[in-house]
């Protein structure tokens, strides 16, 4: 997983509330079979429009989404996150997310903002006015900043470590390598062993 | 305090324990199928990391796989993809696979154990909820998510947190005619389809210890149905007869070890269970569903139930919304409720005593006009079995469709489906809003009532075929 400490984008404003992860990733992608080449699936119906914001000429490359509240409800499917991702998107803004929505986000490194729906109205209003405008989100500081905004934001200590240092489940486990590598070692040898045939 | 048999096969499996974290727990064996691995072997590949133990994985194809022409390529393109990719991970990465044509392919739960690779004592996972099959052997065995999957390919361990304990206590004689899928039936029943939410459930009591492995197999299988991840049953001479002499069960002074050890794997008399449920084997007749959840289920001999008459307002919301989905009405006798499939197969009762059964009571008889009847072994070997001992011949002879290993009918990912309106008694573990095919209605069942219903055309057990239509065609 890559780390994530601060990063600074132009934004996508996504003026929707309860965006759930249907919309974010429909159904008939999770057929896939791999975790990357969902960004074609991410908001796939809403992009039939030309006049979506995501489809945009002014929002390409925009790296930062700033959504409505309840953004990530129904199901539990991490494609939703792995589509935003593969997109391109570095973090989401949104005043209230889904729960397991935001773990699975906090776990691919995604990172999930949350700030109070006043500064993602004045987040809104700035990068509709000027779609060149920047946004940086500071994880070390827990800080959004941006031309006239800037907000602090909660995230607990356990998150944040893992995002700042760019490490997924397994890296946190691998780093007990030793105590697997010694649980190994007194294993009985009675114990079934699929190889060699 | 002395520990229950989950503790003990848990703290048998701690790699790390930290205050306020979850133990880091060992696994001893890790069974992989197309369904579920595909993205694990993609995260694996993309953070350059490798499958650490090799030599305690194995995959097998089960869920997509045709059970008709399969020699030919699989039509449904999203089948194949999933097929093709688990065999290029597998030998990208060097596990063990089991493909389609394979003498070993099957579904993963009838492999494991027909190998000999569950064993007391271990810990067993897989991507699909079902894996609480293995626990029939004293295993610690729980289904898995994707990100998982991959966690273990990575590190052959996962975090967990320690689950509590149930213990299901179920005493006495089961009457002639019950089955052990007549019991989980009951069990869910009763404790409901959250019941176990939390627990690692352990069945015991003297009615249990006089089970099958098969049938042992076929109560952990549905412990999912009850909401818990996992069931267990206390190895014993019935589980060590099973297992010796199969591919991988251990030979020789490593056989010896091996008792030694599993002989330990009981529950202390002074242990506490977090919490007990205590039934009467006497008390129980054949079983079946009526809903659309594994709990929604009454004895044969009953009606579907009025949804007014729950005083629980979501359980009677429930029971209204499945008795639409159903096409049912309250008071209608179970008996009378006329099916167009049947169906005999899954991780449930797809093994051979299974087909067995059901053998046994459509010996000589023949399946209902119009009535489509599929029997599906749950492994090559299985089917390999019935064949030899002439149970595809009882199933052709009687009408029914003797087809080739897999998951089939049970959840319609291949073409075995169920269609629109149609209704089925079936063997498998979910009668789910269309489980078995869009707009199918499931019935669960045993393989006895599976086979008396294909016989005669509406849910019944053996007991309503008079001996008389033994020689003259059924359906009357
Ligand atoms: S037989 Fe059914 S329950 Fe068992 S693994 Fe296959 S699909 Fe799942």
């Amino acid at each position: 997983m890559e780390a994530f400490t601060t990063h600074t984008g132009r934004a996508v404003p996504l003026r929707r509330s309860n965006v759930d992860t249907d919309q974010i990733i429909p159904a008939h992608w999770l057929k896939k079979v791999t975790r990357d080449g969902f960004e074609d699936g991410l908001f796939e119906a809403w992009r039939k429009d030309p006049e979506f914001v995501l489809n945009r000429p002014e929002r390409q490359g925009a790296t930062v989404l700033v959504a409505g509240p309840d953004f990530g409800t129904g199901s539990s499917r991490e494609h939703a996150v792995w589509a935003l991702q593969n997109y391109g998107f570095k973090a989401v803004v949104s005043s209230r997310f889904a729960d397991i929505f935001r773990g699975n986000s906090l776990k691919n490194g995604l990172l999930t903002v949350v700030l109070d729906q006043k500064t993602v109205d004045a987040l809104w209003e700035l990068t509709e006015a000027d779609p060149t405008a920047e946004i940086t989100v500071d994880l070390e500081n827990r800080q959004v900043r941006a031309d006239g905004v800037t907000a602090d934001f909660e995230l607990d200590e356990n998150a944040r470590w893992r995002l700042l240092n760019g490490l997924d489940d397994i890296s946190i486990t691998l780093q007990n390598e030793a105590d697997i590598a010694a649980y190994e070692a007194g294993r009985p040898s009675h114990k079934p062993r699929t190889l060699p045939l | 305090m002395g520990r229950t048999l989950a503790e003990k096969v848990w703290d048998d499996h701690v790699v790390r324990r930290a205050e306020g974290e979850p133990d880091l727990l060992f696994i001893d064996l890790h069974l992989l199928h197309e369904v579920t691995s595909p993205q694990a072997f993609d995260g694996l590949r993309k953070s350059g990391r490798q499958v650490r133990r090799l030599d305690l994985t194995i995959a097998t194809e089960d869920h997509n796989t045709p059970t008709l022409d399969i020699d030919k390529p699989v039509a449904d393109p999203v089948s194949r993809a999933q097929l093709e990719t688990l065999r290029k991970n597998c030998a990208e990465f060097g596990v063990r696979l089991h493909p389609l044509g394979d003498v070993e392919q099957g579904v993963v739960h009838v492999v494991g154990p027909q190998l000999g690779l569950t064993q007391p004592g271990t810990t067993v996972v897989c991507g699909d909820s079902h894996t609480s099959t293995h626990g029939a052997f004293g295993a610690l065995a729980f289904g898995i998510g994707t990100s998982q999957v991959e966690h273990v390919l990575a590190t052959q361990t996962l975090p967990m947190a320690r689950p509590r304990t149930m213990a299901i206590t179920v005493d006495g004689e089961l009457p002639e005619g019950v089955t052990a899928k007549d019991l989980i039936l009951a069990i869910i029943a009763r404790i409901g389809t959250g019941g176990g939410q939390g627990y690692v459930l352990e069945y015991r009591g003297s009615a249990i210890e006089k089970l099958s492995m098969e049938a042992r197999m076929t109560i952990c299988n549905m412990s999912i149905e009850a909401g818990a991840r996992a069931g267990m049953i206390a190895p014993d001479e019935t589980t060590f007869a099973y297992l010796k002499g199969r591919a991988h069960a251990p030979e020789g002074e490593a056989w010896d070890a091996a008792v030694a050890y599993w002989k330990t794997l009981r529950t202390d008399d002074d242990a506490v269970f977090d919490a007990e449920v205590v039934i009467d084997a006497a008390t129980l007749s054949p079983f079946v569903t009526w809903g659309t959840n594994p709990g929604q289920g009454a004895p044969l001999s009953a009606s579907v139930p009025d949804p007014a008459s729950y005083e629980d307002a979501s359980e009677r919301l429930a029971a209204e919304k499945a008795l639409e989905y159903m096409g049912l009405t309250a008071g209608q006798p179970l008996r009378d409720i006329a099916v167009d499939t049947v169906f005999v197969g899954s991780c449930t009762n797809g093994r051979i005593e299974d087909l067995r059964a059901a053998a046994d009571v459509l010996r000589g008889r023949s399946v209902a006009d119009g009535l489509r009847m599929l029997v599906v072994p749950g492994s090559v070997r299985v089917g390999l079995q019935a064949v030899d001992e002439g149970l595809d011949q009882v199933f052709k002879a009687a009408g029914a469709e003797w087809r080739h290993a897999g998951c089939s009918m049970c959840l319609g990912m291949n073409p075995d489906q169920l269609a629109p309106g149609e209704r089925s008694a079936s063997t498998s573990n979910r009668n789910f809003e269309g489980r078995q095919g869009k707009g199918g209605r499931t019935h669960l069942v045993s393989p006895q009532v599976a086979a008396a219903t294909a016989v005669l055309g509406r849910l019944a057990s053996p007991a309503d075929l008079s001996t008389a239509d033994a020689t003259t065609p059924a359906g009357v």
